[in-house]
């Protein structure tokens, strides 16, 4: 085994039973995170992108079922009993969760649920470990920590509750961050500081970083690889500069084309790719994303593409690859519904 | 988009917030937190006012006490031509069809014992009682399309979905009743790019078609220039600049407005820039600096900014409706 890989998964498949049928979330995604990396994983709402990492911290909904392997610093973590998993959850492993006011306690003082955590895990006086929390909210910026740390979750605005996940996160200086949208409800300038401290732990401590976001801004500043899904799909991996400059999936294309831009044409509409996001339990023949691509042939109904590698870690899966558009700028406006007739 | 100048659909005069805080010591006297602290504006039938600013400086705070989600402290707002200041729970049910809110924590606003279905039509229900089931379920599911929730799923429940679907809901049941004033905080954060596209440009053609009017929170700056007529800047609960978008992207008066505009990173990893963080830490709206609020942050601060806050004055160099307003003593001598 390679001691610089910190996590490796191989083929995780990740399903939820509903009246109606199997939820396939995530199919068979396989990866590897090293020492001091980040990975950004991008792609459609619902594509799977949370679901993967819940069933890697143990924690899929009750009709969630997952299969493959996780080795996280040698271990397969996936399916551990939860005796073992909490000694990995929230000290080596943590997790920033998408939604704060769901995974912090509203009935505790976040003095509480900050220092339980160091008490229990890193054996600390209630004293230090009060000490270290108001470091830590200090470090995410909420102003006058020291005042602060005594409040209920609700009377933070959302982005402090999002702060306060991030430190919460971080008391135990994990080896894997996964962070998932951690920055959504920040504004640029404490965004801004929240990635300078991720970077500085990742340069500092060999921290590594799994970075769940629909923001590509968030992305090129902060990633090393990328991973972009669609319907529960990996569709294309590689480097941050590869995937910014020369996107091979036409899901990828689009989705660097919808971005909006500060410098961009502000009266136009945005582009956005035509058609719905996919529904996981219905999803079509063939390519996921078949009914919304512009280059989609009779192939691509039938067959599900296979992925090609260019390089290391440089992965597409396409049937159309080789083909012309690579050179071609498909920006197409597409209208949107209105609701139609008033109550 | 045209913009009805004449109909102010929400007059907001002065509007404050003060919440009591405990300070966790026995020592000290509990104080008042300043969420927002005297704001005025104006909302026009068919325009998009976004709020922007750093977080906690107040922009949630101000959205739900302008619908009375939440009581103001001092000051009035006024809703086409009549006060609802301090209007109970009752007195605003008639209104309450014609002003919405999509919240910002989209999970935790909605409740976990509906189906999505119920979620979507309850201010259907509760505002057409009339209606029957059938009509509902037809309306519901329209809505679902709409916003890229497959109609099929309306009978499951929220954490069955996943955070950008969440969002969806929260905008699907907000926009059912077609109200006339939506507040959006952070409608779209959680949505990857596309579906942010999608949304937005639907925001755009309903304000088109019915006249909606907008109150648009949100942080992303390339977001609020695309969507905007106005923007307000706020700086712990005060007004720092107000204008028409293209004057305040293009020649930015407040030090603060410029230092945001500066700091929007670039989606593009070859540009890495160092961004401009503002130096100092956001002051507590606990114990606000005096004077003039962002003092303690500005570069060019002096004497008189400690000592009496800046009034909103106006600045505009052009037409009769392109209002610049700018809470500044420096404005002449800073450059754009
Ligand atoms: N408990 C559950 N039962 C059934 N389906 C579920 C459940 N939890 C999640 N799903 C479905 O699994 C899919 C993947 O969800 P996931 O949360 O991973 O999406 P995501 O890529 O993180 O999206 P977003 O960007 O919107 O957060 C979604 O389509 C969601 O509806
Ligand atoms: N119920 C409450 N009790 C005490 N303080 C509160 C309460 N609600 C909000 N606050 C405080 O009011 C200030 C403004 O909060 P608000 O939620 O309006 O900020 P915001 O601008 O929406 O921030 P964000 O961008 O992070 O969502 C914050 O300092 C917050 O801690
Ligand atoms: S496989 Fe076909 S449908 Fe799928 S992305 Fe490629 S060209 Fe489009
Ligand atoms: S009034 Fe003074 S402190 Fe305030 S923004 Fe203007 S120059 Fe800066
Ligand atoms: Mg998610
Ligand atoms: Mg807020």
């Amino acid at each position: 085994m390679n001691d610089n890989i910190i996590l490796e998964v191989k083929n995780l498949n990740t399903r939820f039973d509903t009246p109606d049928g199997e939820v396939a979330a995530a199919n068979e995604i396989s990866f590897t995170l090293k020492k001091g990396e980040s990975l950004g994983v991008v792609g459609e709402s619902g594509s799977g992108k949370t679901q993967i990492f819940m069933a890697l911290m143990g924690l899929l909904a009750k009709n969630g079922k997952t299969t493959g392997e996780a080795i996280f610093k040698g271990q397969n973590i996936l399916g551990l009993p939860v005796t073992e998993l909490n000694k990995v959850r929230g000290v080596s492993l943590s997790m920033i969760f998408q939604d704060p006011m769901t995974s912090l306690n509203p009935y505790l003082k976040v003095s509480r649920q900050m220092t339980e955590v160091l008490i229990e895990h890193q054996g600390m006086s209630q004293k230090e470990a009060l000490e270290k929390s108001i470091e830590m909210l200090e470090l995410v910026g909420i102003p006058e920590a020291r005042k602060r740390v005594h409040m209920y979750p609700h009377e933070f605005s959302g982005g402090m509750r999002q702060r306060v996940m991030i430190a919460i996160a971080l008391l135990c200086e994990p080896n894997l961050l996964i962070a998932d949208e951690p920055t959504t409800a920040l504004d640029v300038t404490i965004q801004a500081q929240i990635l300078d401290l991720l970077h500085d732990l990742k340069d500092k401590l060999g921290m590594s970083i799994v970075m769940i976001t629909h923001d590509l801004g968030v992305i090129a500043s902060m990633c090393d690889h990328v991973m972009v899904m669609y319907g529960g799909r990996v569709v294309e991996t590689g480097s941050v500069q590869a995937l910014f400059s020369d996107a091979k999936h036409p899901y990828t294309r689009g989705l660097l084309q919808s971005m909006p831009r500060i410098d961009g044409d502000h009266n136009e509409d945005l582009y956005a790719i035509p058609g719905q996001p996919p529904n996981l339990q219905a999803l079509p023949q063939g390519c996921a994303f078949q009914p919304r691509c512009q280059y989609a042939t009779d192939l691509c109904q039938q067959e599900r593409p296979p992925t090609t590698e260019f390089d290391a870690g440089r992965t597409a899966s396409c049937h159309q690859l080789s083909s012309a558009f690579h050179t071609s700028s498909p920006v197409k406006k597409n209208p949107v519904h209105v609701v139609e007739g008033v109550l | 988009m045209s913009v009805n100048v004449k109909v102010p659909i929400l007059t907001v005069d002065n509007l404050k917030v003060h919440f009591p805080v405990d300070t966790g010591t026995f020592f000290t006297k509990n104080k008042t937190l300043k969420a927002v602290d005297g704001v005025s504006f104006q909302l026009h039938e068919g325009e998009t006012l976004s709020v922007v600013g750093e977080s906690g400086c107040g922009k949630s705070t101000l959205g739900r006490a302008v619908l009375q989600l939440l009581h103001n402290t001092d000051g009035q707002v006024v809703w086409m031509g009549q006060s609802i200041t301090g209007h109970s729970v009752k007195e605003m049910r008639p209104l309450r069809k014609q002003m919405q809110i999509i919240f910002q924590d989209p999970l935790a606003s909605l409740d976990p014992r509906m189906t999505i279905g119920e979620i979507i039509a309850e201010p259907l229900v509760t505002h057409h009682p009339e209606l029957a089931g059938k009509a509902v379920r037809y309306r519901v599911r329209e809505m679902m399309d709409i916003v890229g929730l497959l109609p099929r799923m309306i009978n499951r429940y929220p954490h069955e979905f996943s955070g950008g679907q969440c969002q969806r809901i929260g905008i699907a049941r907000a926009m059912i009743l077609q109200p006339r004033v939506i507040v959006c905080d952070e409608p779209v954060s959680a949505l990857d790019v596309s579906i942010q596209a999608q949304i937005i440009n639907l925001l755009g053609e309903l304000q088109q078609k019915f006249g909606l009017s907008l109150l648009f929170i949100s942080h992303d700056l390339s977001i609020v220039r695309h969507i905007s007529h106005r923007v307000m800047v706020l700086y712990l609960g005060n007004v720092m600049e107000i204008a028409d978008k293209d004057d305040l992207y293009n020649s930015p008066k407040h030090p603060y407005t410029q230092a945001l505009i500066s700091a929007v990173p670039a989606p593009d990893p070859a540009v890495r820039k160092k961004r401009v963080v503002l130096k100092g830490d956001l002051p507590s709206p606990i114990d606000p600096p005096s004077g003039c609020v962002f003092r303690t942050r500005c570069l060019y601060a002096d004497e008189q900014c400690s000592q009496k806050k800046p009034d909103l004055v106006d600045c505009s160099t052009s037409g009769l409706n392109r209002r610049h307003q700018v809470a500044c003593y420096k404005i002449e001598t800073i450059d754009d």
